[in-house]
């Protein structure tokens, strides 16, 4: 989920909601009684209602889990633990058995059974309800991507147990399940859903302060559970969620006293934000993968040629020097395709010093594809002009051109969707910035959608047969450290073919006030609210 | 020459009857060498001012036209190793935080923003001058006709003009930066000049000349414009500074200029992550648009003025 | 007088239709599929996208759409955002905040700029004129960006004389300092515009009349210079409103405020026909009526302008 931020970010001076602060209008009133005080902080008008089968992006993806509990929640370095779940197992990794804790109730008062989860994954895969996470469920039996069908992997027990039969083996299956799209829905969602998405009933930590909450494009206004009894259980009073449009206003009203916890720092802050929060800050590596594909269908870019073109891009950019400089240090040089937040994260793949700054070999690699071909014309890498990133384009535009001795030139689309069209009909004439968070912490999840033949975000066309088939044995092996050592194998395939050039992982960078206390940030980007106290 | 209006009633100098038309037309004839344009000139070379001001015009345009000539360093060698270093031999204003020099990227962002800017004023010039006038002058249907156009126009956010235009057109240059911002902005300075026309064009000099049969069309060219035009001078001249700007606020925007054109609006938003700590970066390119702005202002001023027949009585 | 009005009122009609025709063709012309878009780098299931479409009418003909929201206008339906939000409460939503915005902006570029502009023409050459004549030449050379940042960073976090950002309650006391940035540019406007237009009056022969019936300077100037000067003034006021209403991105983006701008903006990324003509249905309603307002104040100012019939 939350793509979206990579394509569309921070900098994207859209429609802006205003400060809300119903409930405690002056802003740092205590709420009454024993309820600690409620916790401020930044977030973006949420893509469609309040559906976790519909939430695919952060803004809402942060409401949602913060009124959901699934099956599994995360912890702070990505690990699961079981929430609604007593336990998930398998014998051969493809038949799970589902069992549930009692004892769990929706804020209406009905209890969360296997029939919550199950209707609820029924209603996300269905073909009619365009459900935008629907390709989560495409892996369980009876899943059908053009047509209306019945999961029919999915089986009730009783009501606390149900089955999952899955299309093929997956060992880290229940990776996922933290997942928003894996939430469960009270039976009373299915009336009306949309008026359902506007008014969300979860089973959550925390959950609306009444009918409106949701202020739109302004805020949502979150109370605690007090009915919550897992192992997200608030140490504060709620969360007031208030959407900005732009990162450079949040982070002004940190600084003003007006908003508590910032979990993205602008990045015209980059220079300033540690001296400005000095012990209030964070500079963490997130599950964000970021760099830029070269299309094989360009002449130059295939075959062996190409393999070397692909090198000598790549050891021609000084990431170090680039992170440091433009970013300040709020990105981390990449070692692999994945993320340091990730099990099975590496910096020592087999090959991959050809992520490192080399210029001698870059020119020796790229004087070697000059004599089965020469280059001619300028090497352009394009990107979407209203996502900020300007800066970093022209860098590593800067440091191939220096170190290769070619034109090299940013070549910016006007908005997300111009440029997402180009790619999607094979019209780029260069390299295009790409990018990938992490849906839930998983290898698998930054290879298979991007990199495998066909799969949805591989829009330039990489193929490898050898590489798909390691992503199957990895998905099929019975143990999580078998399909780690296939991952990883895998990858050091990518690192001879480069069907992108890793750049770098995003950090996650965040400010808070001197009001709150116990600010952690999640693999995702996420501050754990939960955990934030606020005193006074 | 006839007589176009030989029922007019009103006499200002004498009865029509008493007055030969050939003897008035005559006169006429000979005011034509010095027209009002012909007197403007006079009053604008006595100027100190004007001569500053065309001079500074014609330094920016020379540097516009040959950059090379008064920047050594070439503004496309950046070497992120100097991100933000202080002035330095051969570098007298310092590296932006890509590590170019800033004083040969503003040498070389002239052109394109002067292009923008210039353009852009003279587009809207123009089509606002040539709308407000024959709206104002004429009136009725036409005046509604291209009123109503102009609010059709003005009503398209620019921002939308610009996405969709610049997809449209093959490349984003000056040209079509300029285009978009003018295509967009005429009504304004048609509005002002209509405006102007309707206070002009019921002056004791226009009601004279009706009544002593010069053409309509000729009183509009040769007395009205002149005499409505000083708003417009006023508003082009600014306007010139915040095309300028506004191709800062397209980059800003994510639609400006590509990174492959420098412009001093590519500059200054590419300052503004660096604005909290390096204020410098973003002040030279700014400082380069404030005299250029200064220059035409300064021009606008002496030409306004020329115009201005009471003003010239002073001097 | 009352004709004249409502053969202008008419007029609005062919506007509507120009306007939203040409503006919907616009965002129908806008580059990429939207729905496509809003799921970022990673696609839904394939059938998703063409049901969205279908659901947003984006898979009939252009001329199809239009007639359909049109259809729907008149029946009081604007259409939704992509969100599922009805047009009509975006509207209701973002209108009073930028209306109350842009009317704070214009009474203090209006207040500020003749007053700075009659002094400075008045004085021409002297200190105070250059000194206007800087600050004009900063606030037209620096972009709004750079002084809603500047502003905010030293009256709000600095200072704390005002709030960082606008709660949505948006009152005029926050409002101030946003109003102040959207103000900037036109301030240099009508700063420069007044100058020129009093010192070009203070030699016309009817103040030179005046002073010599004997009136005091002030009188002069406040009856005869400031009133003739004002005609250029008071369009370029009718024209601005609408820009600054329009206009605001930047500024409503610093300040955080939920107004037109904004939404305009964001509904142009997100290629939302429904919204962003819905938008400019109501501004080009705004636009004539302040050009008409502009027109009938005309004859108030300068006697010599009267409108047939």
């Amino acid at each position: 989920m939350k793509i979206r931020r990579l394509g569309i970010p921070a900098i994207a001076l859209a429609a802006a909601g205003a400060l809300v602060l119903s409930g405690c209008a002056s802003g740092d009133t205590p709420a009454e009684g024993d309820k600690a005080s409620i916790i401020t902080t930044n977030g973006s008008e949420p893509q469609n209602p309040i559906i976790p089968t519909n939430t695919t992006e952060t803004g809402g993806g942060k409401i949602a889990t913060s009124i959901f509990a699934g099956l599994v929640s995360y912890t702070a370095t990505g690990e699961t633990e079981n929430e609604v779940a007593k336990s998930i197992e398998s014998d051969d990794a493809q038949n799970w058995t589902v069992t549930l804790n009692e004892g769990w109730e929706f804020t209406n008062g009905e209890a969360v059974t296997a029939d919550s989860f199950v209707d609820a994954w029924t209603y996300g895969a269905m073909f009619s309800n365009a459900q935008g996470a629907s390709y989560f469920f495409d892996d369980i039996a009876g899943f059908n991507g053009e047509a209306d069908a019945e999961l029919t992997g999915l089986k009730v027990v009783d009501d606390t147990t149900f089955t999952v039969e899955l299309a093929s083996p997956e060992a880290d299956w229940p990776l996922r399940l933290g997942y928003t799209a894996f939430m469960p829905l009270p039976s009373a969602a299915y009336d009306d859903m949309e008026a359902f998405g506007e008014n969300p009933i979860g089973n959550g930590p925390y959950m609306l302060d009444g009918e409106g909450a949701w202020e739109h494009e302004v805020g949502i206004d979150l109370v605690t559970n007090p009915d919550y009894d897992g192992v997200r259980k608030p140490a504060n009073g709620g969360l007031t969620i208030v959407f900005y449009a732009s990162q450079d206003a949040a982070y002004a009203d940190v600084q003003g006293g007006n908003l508590d916890v910032l979990d993205a720092v602008p990045d015209a802050a980059f220079e300033s934000y540690e001296s400005d929060f000095p012990d209030r800050f964070i500079n963490q590596p997130a599950a964000i993968f970021q760099g830029f594909n070269m299309p094989y269908y360009l002449e130059h870019w295939s075959g062996e040629e190409g393999k070397l073109r692909r090198a000598a891009i790549s050891m021609s950019i000084d990431r170090k020097e680039i992170t440091d400089v433009i970013f300040q240090g709020t990105r981390t040089p990449a070692t692999d395709f994945t993320s340091p937040v990730i099990d099975g994260y590496s910096d020592s793949l087999k090959g991959a010093e050809v992520l490192e700054y080399n210029p001698e070999e870059a020119k020796a690699k790229w004087a070697e594809a000059e004599a089965i071909a020469p280059y001619t014309g300028t090497f352009d890498l394009s990107y979407n002009s209203d996502g900020g990133h300007a800066a970093w384009v022209d860098a590593v535009t800067n440091s191939i051109k220096n170190t290769l001795g070619i034109e090299a030139i940013g070549k910016p689309y006007p908005t997300f969707a111009a440029a997402l069209e180009d790619r999607e009909s094979d019209a780029l004439t260069g390299g295009t910035r790409a990018g990938w968070q992490g849906d839930y912490p998983s290898l698998y999840n930054f290879l298979a959608p991007l990199y495998q033949t066909g799969a949805g975000s591989n829009y330039e066309d990489y193929a490898s047969p050898e590489f798909d088939a390691l992503l199957k044995e990895g998905a099929s092996a019975s143990s999580v450290e078998d399909a780690t050592a296939k991952y990883q194998e895998a990858q050091e395939l990518l690192l001879v073919d480069l069907p992108t050039i890793p750049l770098w992982y995003s950090n996650v960078t965040g400010v808070w006030s001197d009001k709150v206390e116990n600010v952690v940030y999640g693999w995702d980007s996420v501050p754990l609210y939960t955990d934030i106290t606020k005193g006074e | 020459m006839p007589n176009k209006n030989p029922n007019a009633q009103t006499h200002y100098v004498a009865a029509l009857e008493e007055t030969p038309v050939e003897t008035v037309d005559r006169l006429d004839e000979s005011q034509k060498a010095r027209s009002t344009w012909a007197d403007a000139w006079d009053a604008m070379r006595v100027r100190p001012t004007f001569w500053v001001s065309s001079a500074l015009i014609l330094l920016i345009v020379i540097v516009a036209l040959f950059p090379s000539l008064f920047a050594q360093v070439s503004p496309r060698d950046c070497d992120l190793g100097d991100s933000h270093s202080g002035a330095e031999d051969g570098h007298p204003l310092g590296f932006t935080r890509q590590g170019c020099d800033i004083y040969a990227r503003i040498i070389f962002g002239t052109q394109a923003s002067v292009t923008v800017g210039l353009l852009a004023t003279i587009l809207v010039t123009f089509t606002g001058i040539i709308v407000g006038a024959l709206a104002g002058y004429y009136g009725g249907v036409l005046d509604a006709i291209v009123s109503r156009i102009g609010d059709i126009f003005f009503a398209v956010p620019t921002v939308l003009g610009a996405i969709v235009l610049m997809s449209v057109l093959p490349e984003r240059t000056p040209v079509t930066i300029a285009l978009v911002l003018s295509l967009f902005a005429w009504p304004q300075i048609a509005r002002i000049m209509r405006g102007a026309v309707l206070s002009a064009r019921n002056s004791d000099y226009v009601t004279a000349s009706v009544a002593l049969g010069v053409s309509k069309f000729r009183i509009l060219l040769r007395h009205v414009v002149p005499n409505s035009i000083a708003p417009v001078i006023v508003i082009a001249t600014v306007s010139l500074g915040t095309f300028i700007v506004a191709e800062a606020t397209l980059s800003f925007l994510g639609i400006g200029l590509p990174p492959a054109i420098m412009s001093w609006g590519n500059d200054i938003d590419a300052a503004k992550s660096s604005l909290r700590t390096n204020p410098q970066v973003l002040l030279y390119p700014a400082a380069a648009l404030s005299v250029t702005v200064l220059a035409f202002l300064m021009l606008g001023d002496v030409v306004r003025d020329a115009l201005d027949p009471e003003a010239r009585a002073r001097r | 007088m009352i004709w004249y009005t409502g053969k202008r009122l008419l007029q609005m009609i062919p506007v509507f239709f120009g306007a939203t025709l040409l503006i919907y063709f616009m965002v129908f012309s806008l580059p990429g599929d939207p729905i496509a878009a809003l799921y970022g780098d990673r696609p839904p299931a394939p059938g998703v996208i063409e049901q969205i479409r279908a659901q947003y009418n984006l898979d009939k003909p252009f001329i199809v759409q239009y007639l359909i929201y049109i259809g729907n206008f008149f029946q009081g339906d604007l259409g939704t955002t992509y969100s599922g939000r009805p047009v009509g409460d975006v509207m209701a939503q973002a209108f009073p905040i930028t209306a109350r915005l842009a009317l704070l902006a214009l009474a203090i570029e209006a207040f500020f700029g003749i007053l700075v502009g009659l002094v400075a023409g008045l004085r021409k050459g002297k200190l105070f004129d250059t000194s206007a004549l800087v600050v004009s030449l900063l606030l037209i050379s620096v972009p709004t960006f750079v002084i809603g940042f500047v502003l905010q960073y030293v009256f709000a976090v600095k200072l704390g004389w005002a709030r960082t950002t606008v709660s949505s309650e948006a009152p005029f006391s926050e409002l101030l300092l946003p109003a102040l940035v959207l103000a900037s540019v036109s301030f240099a406007y009508i700063v420069r515009l007044t100058r020129a237009s009093v010192s070009d009056n203070l030699n016309a022969d009817f103040v030179r009349t005046a002073t010599a019936k004997g009136l005091s300077r002030r009188r002069v100037v406040g009856v005869h210079v400031l009133r003739n000067s004002l005609v250029p003034v008071v369009t370029f006021l009718g024209v601005d409103l609408g820009s600054l209403m329009v206009g605001a991105i930047v500024t409503e983006g610093i300040f955080n405020i939920n107004g037109v701008g904004g939404t305009i903006y964001k509904a142009i990324k997100l290629g939302e026909g429904p919204t962003v003509v819905s938008f400019i249905a109501v501004m080009v309603v705004i636009f004539v009526l302040a050009n008409l307002l502009v027109d009938l104040l005309y004859a108030a100012l300068d006697p010599r302008i009267r409108y047939a019939k």
